[in-house]
């Protein structure tokens, strides 16, 4: 029975269809699969077994009132970044360790009306902040392929869960890379949508111009079927976009003949790991011979998108993360003489040392003084960035690049070093600064069997030619289909 | 370059942390390294560039003024750290 969450989204979906498992045996060869895995693993913070069972046999009855549905009944985990009504959500921090959303997140809703059944909350860095999940204040979570390598993160959590068959499918949030480094990390698929595609109301905010939430499965069709369910706009998130949501299986299968690829050449830096690097001139070898046009492009100033990235996010973060104050909701630290002290011990408290790291590092690039010359610095590299892009787009259809320097490293190895652990992002940040769609898949190993990832940008809202170009590749390679050795 | 003691403590109180004094050494150090790398960005030459402050051209989602959110007030509430029926409690603020 164990073997059903070996299943893909789309494999489950047709068994679901066609009566050949219900809902309820999946769940529950879900959660078993959860015990068996978890002391090791650690992929989630709570699991929510009676939820899940009862969402499943709502989901059955719903089936058999003829409703259908890619993701009816299908088990799904959620970053503990994004409310589930009822449910603990703590963010991965001490600060909310004790928080029930009283609400569900737009993202969470949506996932529930599909009949997707939520089996649990996934572990992440807290507040989002960080490539390895170890920022945790909860646990480690192991990657599956390696137990003694980090998940990446900072969605960690739901990489690891996917990869491990404790759910067919999961919710990331991605501000940096946070849903593709993973994704690449664990060897599944996971993508970050158009800034504007799917509503923030609802997920924690860590830094509001850059937040998407972004779905991950082991499959390209299993992904695209969770982002065709949480798309579009929100009335309750002014910054959705209000543009009709495609169907992204609507392309797949189509050949490649015509598509053009750029590979920018500031995307293969000294210090990658050269595994990685071959796995990707390959996986472009492959791309050209489905029919795709391959040339060279540039975008000259990826050297500056880390510090233009770290300015913005941490800025952004000192300001949201200002309403940790110990009053409404969340940790305080009740002996304390008066209201500033309350204020200042609470968040001592309950922060940990890379969210205290961040917000010091953007109020310093807001405080009197500095603004000028960190922030809005920072905001006028972005327009750069986005105008790189903006150009190589005019000739090409889709941007190919390596999503990780290297892969999956070993826990502890960057911990101590934060400019390190940041240069883990340096493929993926700048598609977060200029707000387009990115999805990661895989596309190789390495020598210790690490599983090596990659990246496809796309035009803003095109993300079902980033899905078509993917699924393509997907079903030319074998990569997907590789198992965990046991 | 490290950021002086000093400086990391001002921007603890804004930022409303309270810092042990190993924190204020290591943070001194490390948020010194980090703004030495961001310092590349002052080679670009910016003077004609606009800021990007939002990424996707939004017009405003205009809805009718009615309270869609259902009450969960006892819902909020129960989230409270500290609470007096119907109020939030908090450390005395006026002497």
């Amino acid at each position: 029975m164990t073997e059903l969450v070996r299943l893909s989204i789309e494999e489950a979906g047709a068994l679901l269809a066609e009566r050949q498992i219900s809902s309820t045996e999946l769940t529950q060869a879900a959660l078993e699969r959860i015990r068996v895995a978890e002391p090791e693993l650690q992929s989630f913070i709570t699991v929510t077994a009676d939820v899940a069972l009862a969402q499943a046999k709502d989901a059955d009855a719903r089936r058999a009132r003829g409703e259908t549905g890619a993701l009816l009944g299908v088990p799904v985990g959620i970053k503990d970044m994004i409310c589930t009504k009822g449910i603990r959500t703590t963010a991965g921090s001490k600060i909310l360790e004790t928080f029930v959303a009283p609400y569900d997140a737009t993202v969470t809703r949506k996932l529930r009306d599909a009949g997707a059944v939520c089996v649990g909350k996934l572990n992440c860095d807290e507040f989002a902040m960080g490539s390895s999940t170890e920022n945790s204040a909860y646990q480690v979570t192991r990657n599956p392929w390696d137990r003694q390598r980090v998940p990446g993160g900072s969605s960690g959590g739901s990489a690891a869960a996917v990869a491990a068959h404790q759910c067919l499918g999961a919710l990331g949030t991605d501000t940096g890379g946070s849903v593709r480094q993973p994704a690449a990390c664990c060897g599944i698929v996971g993508i970050k949508p158009t800034y504007g595609r799917v509503s923030r109301y609802g997920v924690i905010a860590y830094a509001s111009s850059l937040d998407q939430v972004g779905p991950m499965a082991k499959t390209v069709s299993g992904c695209a079927h969770l982002l065709a369910a949480i798309a579009g706009q929100d009335a309750r998130d002014s910054t959705s976009v209000n543009r009709p949501v495609p169907d992204y299986h609507a392309g797949f299968g189509a050949a490649l003949h015509g598509v053009r690829v750029g590979i920018p050449r500031e995307y293969f830096v000294e210090g990658m790991q050269p595994e990685v690097e071959q796995a990707v001139r390959q996986a472009v070898r492959v791309l050209e011979g489905l029919g795709a046009q391959v040339s060279e492009v540039s975008l000259p100033h990826t050297e500056y998108a880390i510090p233009a990235y770290y300015l913005i996010a941490t800025s952004e973060a000192s300001s949201n993360l200002a309403r940790y104050d110990g009053i409404k909701y969340g940790l305080r630290v009740a002996e304390s003489d008066g209201l500033l002290a309350m204020y200042q011990r609470t968040r001592a408290a309950g922060f940990g040392t890379e969210v205290k790291r961040r917000i010091m590092l953007g109020t310093y690039a807001l405080s009197a003084g500095y603004y000028d010359a960190y922030y809005l610095k920072a905001q006028k590299v972005r327009t750069l960035i986005r105008r790189d892009f903006e150009q190589v787009f005019a000739a090409q259809d889709v941007i190919v690049t390596p999503t990780a320097p290297t892969t999956a490293f070993r826990i502890g190895e960057k911990t101590s070093d934060p400019l390190q652990m940041y240069l883990s992002d340096i493929f993926t940040i700048s598609v977060n600064l200029a707000g387009l769609p990115g999805l990661s898949l895989p596309c190789g190993f390495d020598r210790a069997g690490l599983p090596i990832g990659l990246q496809i940008v796309g035009r803003p809202f095109e993300e079902d030619r980033v899905f078509q170009t993917a699924y393509a590749y997907e079903q030319a390679t074998e990569w997907h289909r590789r198992e965990i050795g046991r | 370059m490290a950021l002086s003691v000093e400086a990391v403590r001002r921007i603890a109180l804004l930022a409303r942390l309270q810092l042990t004094s190993s924190e204020e050494t290591a943070f001194a150090e490390q948020l010194g390294h980090l703004l030495e790398h961001f310092e590349r960005l002052a080679a670009l030459d910016t003077d004609a560039v606009e800021p990007t402050a939002h990424v996707v051209a939004m017009e405003p989602l205009y809805r009718d003024d009615v309270v869609t959110n259902p009450p969960a007030e006892d819902d909020l509430r129960a989230n409270a750290p500290a609470r007096d029926e119907n109020f939030f409690k908090v450390p005395k603020i006026i002497e």
